[in-house]
Formats: C-alpha cells, structure tokens, sequence
C-alpha cells in the first residue's frame, strides 16, 4: 500500500536556531529542511534569519545570503538565478516552486523550505532526479521522421509552430510532477505531467512523423492514465505552463484515434 | 538495490497498449448515468407508499424495467471501472491483485442478482 506517514528515518526534529545577524532591523525567519546521508541522524528543520537590508528580493538571495554569511554548509542547486535552468526548484512555503523567481515578500512571514516532495533526499534541498530524467528519455524527446532528409532544414508553417507554444518552454524542474499524488504513489511506472508534457510537445510537433508510435508508447493504465486531472501540476509550474491540459489532449487523440 | 540503468528502470515492461478502452467507457457510462440516474431517482421517489401491486405492475412495464436494468449495469461498469483506478492507484504487489479480483468479483455478483431481481418482478415471477 502507498506510505501515507513517513517512514522512521525520514521523521523530522527541531533543528538548530542560528543567531540573529547584529545590528539588522529587517529580519525574516528561514526554516529549512536539513539532512546529511554522513552522519546518519534523521532530518531537522535549522531556523536561520536572513538580513534583508543585506539580499536580494528573492528566496534563492537568501538561502545564497545564508550560505555565506551564516552556514556554508546548507546544500542546494543553482545556476542560472532567473528561472531557465530550473536548478533551484523546491519547496517553499508549501508550493513547489523556484526558489529564484519566488520573492520572499510573496510569503507573509516565516519561510518554510523542503526539497522537492515524495523524491530521494541526496542532501538537505537536492533531491535525486535520476529516475525523472530518465523518464523524460523514455519518451524519446527528439524529432523523429521517415521521410528522407530534406537538403535543408525541416520547414513547419507559423500556424504548425505555433502549436508548440506552451509546450517548448519546459525546464525540467520537476516542480509539476512532484506536486502530482499519482506521481508520488507510482512514480517507477507513471510518467508524471513534465514528461507527458515533453511527450505532447513532439506529438503536436507537425514535422515529427512517429505520432503513433508515440502514442502506442504512452497507452498504458500507468503511463498515461494515472492522471485524474487534479491539476496540482498546472498551478504548480513557476513558468506558467498547463501540463494538465497537455495530459487532456494526448487522452482525446487515444479516443480520437480508435473512434 | 539494482544495477539496473535509470533508462531501463523507466521503460519497465513496456506499454500495456491499454487504457484507453476503460477511460472512454468511464466517460461514456458518465453520460448515458446522467439521464438514467434522474429517471431512476423519479420512479422510486414516485413510488413511495404506493401498494405493492401498483410497484409490481410500473416496474413491469417494458420501459421502467429495460430502464431500471441499464441503471444498474452501467452503473456499475462506472463503478467497476471507479475502484479499479483507486485501487490501482494506491495499492501495490500482492494487495493490488486480491482488491482487483474482489471488485470485478463483486460487481458482477451484484449485477447478477440486481438483473435476477428486475427480470423476476418483470415476468411476474
């Protein structure tokens, strides 16, 4: 049966509380998820408190801000600090999200981080993408044809190219997959709304002549049909994308295909 | 723990190249409940404290009874298909099999005797 409670060794405790900086006026508390796979203790949430006279507006800044001012050793990924590399996606404030483009002001008060839910802790915010990303393989995220090569490039009308609008601007954070329950209870057999999304992307794409095969790929009760449409996977992307609705489309060409 | 490549992890056993069949009758049982569940609801509320010979007799009636069946087989196809995703959602290895067996189990047993029961009132049995 699907695990509703944590298990033993992912239980959470009080944590430490680091000091206040001296002398700042504008303080706000960070409580953030911590664990180390070293020394073999259970996670605990540390509390720190981010000058914010001395950071940038974002809650990436801070966790950096805490990083070197505080605790070098808080773990997270980042790179690119303006929400296309998708590196920093994580919990906050109990929405997945990324940390780069979510501003502290947006939470009321204490802010509250966890990794990426229902995923393999690697150390405290870095969760272990192997399997997500080997999903997003799985649907062989590359175009596909029949017809010889054209001499030049593969030519797509504005309209064909347009119906990539939507679809193309994926990061692969996985902010949508791991706020989606049926992906959190099969995970190793469900593809998850980032993957299906990237499947869409190339089953709309006009140039692409595998459409069937593709679809063959994804007929499955847990490939495809474990989305029930509760469309936790839309309001969570930071890039304002519909998974969901990409999830609809690729179900009606299964019943469009067969009708 | 497996050495198995993430790749080959993700493409399991394959597609089932299978699903579409209960998603689209999951729809279509919705549609065709609509009106069938209204029609049922009127017919029983309509028949509160009649006599029984007057019960007998509308549920005999060629429309009610054909009716009244559809109610039950397609709603418990509905309800077939239903449980099947709840269960296939969070029930997994050996549980997953035994709650499948019980719910194709019981909504057949329970198709057979609600069918048994409107055919009987319907020829007079």
């Amino acid at each position: 049966m699907v695990q509703f409670t944590l298990p033993k060794n992912s239980t959470m405790s009080e944590g430490k509380v680091w000091p206040k900086p001296e002398g700042a006026k504008n303080v706000r508390e960070y409580r953030i998820y911590r664990w180390n796979p070293d020394d073999g203790a259970n996670p605990r949430i540390d509390t720190y408190h981010v000058d914010e006279d001395d950071c940038g507006p974002m809650v990436l800044d801070a966790l950096i801000w805490i990083k070197n001012h505080v605790d070098p050793t808080l773990t997270f990924r980042r790179s690119c600090r303006e929400g296309i590399c998708g590196s920093c996606a994580m919990n906050i404030d109990g929405t997945n999200t990324l940390a780069c483009t979510k501003g502290a002001d947006e939470i009321a008060a204490v802010v509250k981080i966890y990794p990426l839910p229902h995923m393999q802790v690697v150390k405290d915010l870095v969760p272990d993408m192997t399997n997500f990303y080997a999903q997003h393989r799985s649907i062989e995220p590359w175009l596909k044809t029949v017809t010889p090569e054209p001499q030049t490039e593969w030519l797509q009308s504005v309209e064909d190219r347009e119906k990539l609008d939507g679809l193309y601007e994926c990061i692969l954070c996985a902010c949508c997959s791991t706020s989606c329950p049926s992906y959190w209870w099969n995970s190793e057999r469900y593809l998850g709304p980032a993957a299906l999304l990237q499947a869409e992307r190339w089953i709309v794409d006009s140039r692409d002549e595998a459409t069937g095969e593709r679809l063959d790929e994804l007929e499955d009760p847990f490939r495809l049909y474990r989305c029930h449409t509760i469309m936790n996977c839309t309001q969570a992307c930071p890039k304002g994308l519909n998974p969901a609705k990409a999830i609809a489309d690729i179900k009606k060409k299964m019943v469009e295909r067969r009708l | 723990m497996s050495m198995r490549a993430p790749l080959g992890r993700a493409l399991g056993l394959g597609s089932a190249r299978d699903g579409t069949g209960s998603f689209w009758h999951m729809r279509l049982t919705s549609i065709a409940n609509i009106p069938l569940t209204i029609f049922f609801v009127w017919i029983v509320v309509s028949l509160v404290g009649s006599p029984y010979e007057e019960v007998v007799a509308t549920l005999s009636s060629p429309l009610v009874a054909i009716a009244m069946t559809l109610v039950i087989v397609l709603a418990l196809i509905h309800m077939k298909i239903g449980m099947q995703e709840i269960i296939v959602d969070y029930a997994h290895g050996g549980t997953k099999f035994v709650l499948l067996i019980l719910n194709t189990f019981f909504s057949v047993v329970i198709g057979a005797a609600s069918v048994f029961a409107i055919l009987k009132i319907g020829f007079g049995g």
